[in-house]
């Protein structure tokens, strides 16, 4: 695990640095920037959807959709940050509480 | 103090820039309390946890990674995830390096503070030079300070839980990726909103189809194809339209 976290902290820490160090027109390519705008929404897209469905290899219906729901409420009424993850949080262990839902 | 635009900066600027900054590290702070309880209820240590916040400092990454470790996929995929989620840090960079012109002791600190919030704050005080250098060394170093205190605070608590899926913790997690997506998907114009709605739907729907028959994390890795896709081909409609 440790090795991981290095090997990570260090690989992110050198992309930032890259940009300093980089002459300019390696990284200034229109598709190249378009590439890396578009890459955060893609993943994060995927995380929510995986996150929120899978149990290992199988794609189940759980309390967490329910939190997932609730979660998009806070964010359409402008709900910071932690207000969105802990309404989501706690409307889950409620349902779980309650029995309702797994 | 108005009359002094776009020359040097006055006190009145300073004090806004780093009023902005504090509040801007108030808020991150809130998220990495989420952050370090997510990250022991994956199965990191309180050391480990904060280990990220000090060295990667960026918390889509941070969030990703934990969450693919907590999800069973294994080392690589981690790494690879976090990576390909910090490649904006060097587009940030790149854009920051004329603005800042850092000397090259300074560097090494400059990369580390080089993330969405500083860079906003730098590109959003473009009156002059001095003006973004503060926005971006008040932000980066507040939400730093901010940051790592809240990971260290919210690991101690959840490493006193039994079971973190009690309090809900494991949905807390698609709800904090959702709100990092959020702001990208409502932050622009109506055309360009409904661009990343389609991206994220279909790449949503790669990854979740993918979920029986690949390793966990692999499905995630796999919906960066989506966007490559959606690049080249936005590329090649979009640009004649830009171009006018």
């Amino acid at each position: 695990m440790w090795a991981s976290i290095l090997i990570a902290s260090f690989g992110t820490y050198a992309e930032k640095l890259l940009g300093y160090l980089l002459p300019h027109h390696m990284l200034e390519r229109e598709s190249i920037r378009r590439m890396t705008g578009l890459l955060p929404v893609s993943l994060l897209a995927a995380l929510v959807a995986v996150q929120t469905f899978a149990v290992d290899q199988a794609v189940a219906i759980d309390a967490r959709l329910l939190g997932l729901g609730v979660a998009v409420v806070a964010l359409l009424l402008r709900a910071p940050f932690l207000v969105v993850i802990i309404v989501a949080a706690a409307s889950t262990a409620l349902i779980r509480w309650l029995g309702w839902l797994p | 103090m108005g009359w002094k635009r776009g020359g040097r900066q006055t006190d009145g600027e300073t004090r806004s820039i780093d009023r902005n900054a504090l509040g801007i590290g108030i808020a991150t702070g809130a998220y990495a309390l989420s952050f370090g309880a997510i990250s022991v209820a994956s199965g990191l240590s309180v050391l480990q946890t904060q280990t990220l916040s000090l060295f990667m400092f960026t918390g889509a990454s941070q969030f990703a990674f934990v969450g693919v470790i907590g999800a069973g996929g294994g080392a690589v995929i981690a790494i690879v995830t976090a990576m390909l989620l910090g490649a904006r840090n060097s587009l940030y960079a790149l854009s920051l390096g004329p603005v800042l012109s850092p000397k090259r002791t300074a560097i090494p600190v400059t990369a580390l503070l080089t993330i969405d919030e500083s860079t906003a704050m730098a590109l959003r005080y473009d009156q002059s030079k001095k003006a973004s250098r503060r926005a971006f060394f008040a932000t980066g170093i507040s939400v730093y300070v901010f940051w790592n205190i809240g990971t260290l605070f919210g690991s101690l608590g959840a490493s006193a839980l039994s079971d973190p899926g009690i309090l809900g913790l494991d949905a807390a997690i698609p709800a904090g990726f959702l709100a990092l997506l959020w702001p990208r998907l409502t932050g622009g114009s109506s055309s360009e909103n409904r661009k990343m709605w389609a991206l994220a739907v279909t790449s949503a729907a790669v990854a979740l189809v993918l979920i029986p028959f690949l390793r966990p994390g692999l499905p995630v890795l796999f919906s960066a194809l989506v966007a490559v896709a959606a690049s080249l081909l936005w590329g090649k409609t979009s640009r004649p339209i830009e171009g006018a």
